[in-house]
């Protein structure tokens, strides 16, 4: 009993350092250089091609050392021709390579778009199961900072609606490292949304996430937070951000359940029913735009699946709809904030007017 | 009395013969010998930075009797296409290569099948060529579960994978990165093999068609980009769509051959001349100075941009099936009946596999997706 109350007083990090199977502390950036590096390492058909890649160590450092260790002829510095190198990363991927091809944000693979779903997300279904596209499409994905309206957007819920693509979000190391193993391993075309600002964030891994063999399953997700009274989605930053705003609703006697998704297509649709069977109540989270947005497909597989459950209408929280403005305050408004999610978790719970009914 | 009796016997003697006559034409069968033969192409090649080669080339009596079946099974594989799509048998989208057939053999006689070919969507004779059969070709026309994509990719997406044929793509230009790729990969892979990936002349101005001959020139890939200039992308003539339409001399930094697209001898040369080129110096263009029968599609009839003239003259002097049978007549390696018999043999065999393709019935059981 008392060394129970002794580790509530302690922070958070020494609890976890006193375990030893969770002792090492990894960032996201670190977490997705050595996946790549064990990768490339254990199959010689993997390489990485992108803008920055080889000598420059990477626009987002993402691939240090990797032009050193494994030569010119496996990390190739492409030149700024996203719709040519795309479309020669899926020819490499149906001759049986496997690529593994960076954007150096997802808002330039716009150019390549059409190699990504019609090249590559297509070509098993059209060719009855002849052709594989084992490719990578990686990047940072959503807002960064203040880089304005043509390299903020999230793009989730386009390459998420399309069938023959597997679209997961890393949120944490773990996820990173697992996820980008798993999506290089996969014999399908995956489109794998990093996020700039997470890079630099630290995680704690256990000896198990470090192993080279270490691989997370596509299309789970994971029960971040377990809660009773509400469920609230989110993948990449926003889980952070979740995770908080869940800190937050704690002290007001909300006990919320958070789930990262990491899987956008496919939807781990049964996970997050489950959870909103438990709780009645579902408050989506996303940073892109919120027509046609994951929320919207999350609401309406609860609906289709879950309508009896639920004890509140659905709320998404999404970025504004508008183009990302530049000024720090305005881009603070068009992005969700931690009070956003706490304010619509208690919406949820009944414990303010409904947004209805103060319309 | 004595008269008729010379003339009788003389009738005998005749008839003595003709039968060695036609012993004489048994032993020299229908398939040809590889006995060697060299052939002068129509017109010589013109090149862009890079020396062109020899308008001789060595062929045997064989390969041009089958040049001659190929593309005589070709042609009357694209005119079945043309009734069954308009007995509604085919839908949606149908691009017939009929007058194009020798860029198709005349290519495929000069790689091996572990070369990569990859085009856009008028696939059908490439995919033929390319070791497909008539059945799998008219059933995927058809959409019946038969077809070489089992019916779920139709006229435009046709592939063999195991005879490296990488489609079948309906995105104008997207082949070519993908033939730049699949070239990147059998350099990666050490395999000592080429791709051609072939465009038409509307893809010809597509910007990302420059984007991946430049990485393949600073890359050294060993891709040949084949551009069969049929002169007219959908409607647009040539010299409405491009400002130049040198297309072979479009690489700038990167050599090209401008080849008559209707000569499968010269077609021949042109590409064992681009696999030597590409596994030592890196990428090529050739240019194929072809023409097609058909409109754009099923749906164009072609003679809008065209002239019904000009459609009759190009197959009155270029038609490349014609070409092929002068050839093997001037030189004595079949007779024109014997001619005539492959063509109504190749009739049957289209009619045959046609009938075979709708005995697969048109209902499918597979519904449910089986896709992430």
């Amino acid at each position: 009993m008392l060394g129970q109350s002794l580790l509530k007083i302690r922070p958070a990090i020494s609890v976890l350092r006193s375990y030893s199977s969770a002792a090492k502390q990894m960032t996201v950036r670190e977490a997705l250089n050595s996946a790549l590096d064990e990768e490339m390492s254990a199959d010689p058909k993997v390489f990485l091609m992108g803008e920055e890649v080889g000598e420059y160590q990477g626009a987002y450092k993402i691939s240090k050392g990797l032009l050193e260790k494994y030569g010119p002829e496996r990390v190739l510095d492409t030149p700024i021709t996203e719709a040519g190198f795309a479309g020669i990363g899926v020819g490499a991927a149906y001759y049986g390579l496997k690529p593994v091809v960076e954007f150096m944000t997802f808002n330039f693979s716009m150019q390549a778009i059409d190699h990504i779903i019609n090249s590559a997300a297509k070509s098993n279904y059209m060719s009855a199961g002849q052709m594989s596209v084992p490719i990578v499409f990686r990047g940072p994905n959503g807002a960064a900072a203040g880089v304005g309206a043509q390299h903020s957007q999230c793009y989730a819920s386009w390459y998420a609606s399309c069938p023959g693509l597997k679209v997961l979000s890393p949120y944490s190391s773990e996820d990173a490292r697992g996820l980008l193993k798993a999506a290089i391993r996969d014999p399908d075309p995956v489109v794998f949304l990093e996020n700039e600002l997470l890079y630099g964030e630290s995680f704690p891994v256990s000896d198990e996430v470090l192993d080279s063999s270490f691989c997370l399953p596509i299309g789970k997700a994971k029960i971040e937070r377990k809660g009773k009274d509400v469920t609230i989605t989110a993948f990449s930053k926003m889980v952070g951000y979740a995770l908080k705003a869940a800190e937050i609703l704690e002290k007001e006697g909300i006990d919320a359940e958070v789930i990262n998704l990491r899987s956008i297509r496919p939807l781990d649709r049964s996970t997050i029913n489950a959870s909103v069977r438990k709780t009645n109540r579902l408050i989506t989270v996303e940073e892109g735009f919120p027509q046609h947005g994951v929320g919207a497909e999350i609401c309406a597989s609860v609906v289709e699946e879950s309508f009896a459950y639920l004890d509140a209408p659905v709320e998404r929280i999404a970025g504004a709809d508008v183009p990302m403005p530049y000024a720090a305050n305005l881009e603070r408004m068009a992005v969700p904030q931690v009070e956003d999610i706490v304010r619509a978790a208690k919406r949820a719970c009944y414990r303010v007017v409904p947004l209805a009914a103060a319309a | 009395m004595a008269l008729s009796h010379l003339a009788a016997s003389a009738s005998r003697s005749s008839s003595l013969l003709k039968p060695l006559s036609s012993a004489l034409s048994l032993r020299r069968s229908i398939s040809g010998d590889n006995s060697p033969l060299t052939v002068e192409t129509s017109v010589p090649f013109t090149s862009h930075q890079c020396e062109a080669p020899s308008r001789s080339v060595e062929t045997n009596p064989k390969e041009l009797l089958t040049f001659f079946r190929d593309m005589a099974l070709m042609r009357r594989m694209e005119i079945a296409a043309d009734s069954l799509y308009k007995a509604k048998l085919i839908r949606g989208f149908c691009h017939l290569y009929d007058g194009q057939e020798a860029v198709a053999v005349g290519m495929e006689a000069a790689i091996t099948k572990k070369d990569c070919i990859i085009t856009a969507y008028r696939d059908h004779c490439t995919f033929v060529s390319r070791g497909g059969t008539l059945l799998e070709v008219f059933a995927e026309l058809m959409g019946r579960q038969a077809g070489c994509s089992k019916g779920k990719g139709g006229s435009m997406h046709f592939y063999k994978k195991d005879s490296n044929f990488y489609g079948g793509h309906g995105i104008v230009g997207a082949q070519v990165p993908l033939g730049c790729g699949l070239a990147f990969a059998q350099k990666y892979s050490k395999d000592e093999t080429v791709t051609f990936a072939l465009y038409g002349d509307g893809a010809a101005n597509q910007g990302q068609l420059f984007e991946a001959l430049n990485i393949s020139a600073l890359w050294d890939l060993p891709a040949i980009l084949v551009c069969e200039n049929n002169h007219y992308g959908m409607g647009t003539a040539e010299w409405r769509a491009a400002k130049s339409p040198a297309y072979y001399k479009r690489g700038d930094y990167v050599p090209g051959l401008k080849v008559d697209g209707m000569d499968a001898l010269a077609v021949k040369q042109a590409c064992k001349f681009a696999k030597e080129h590409a596994l030592k110096n890196g990428p090529i263009i050739l240019e194929m100075d072809t023409y097609r029968y058909h409109g754009h599609s099923m749906s164009d009839p072609g003679s809008s941009y065209r002239t019904r003239d000009e459609i009759s003259g190009v197959r009155q002097e270029r038609d490349p099936i014609e070409r092929i049978r002068k050839l093997i007549l001037s030189h004595d390696l079949a007779t024109e009946k014997e001619l005539k018999d492959v063509e109504k043999e190749v009739r049957k065999e289209v009619d045959d596999a046609i009938a075979q393709a709708k005995s697969f019935g048109a209902d499918r059981k597979e519904v449910r997706a089986t896709l992430p």
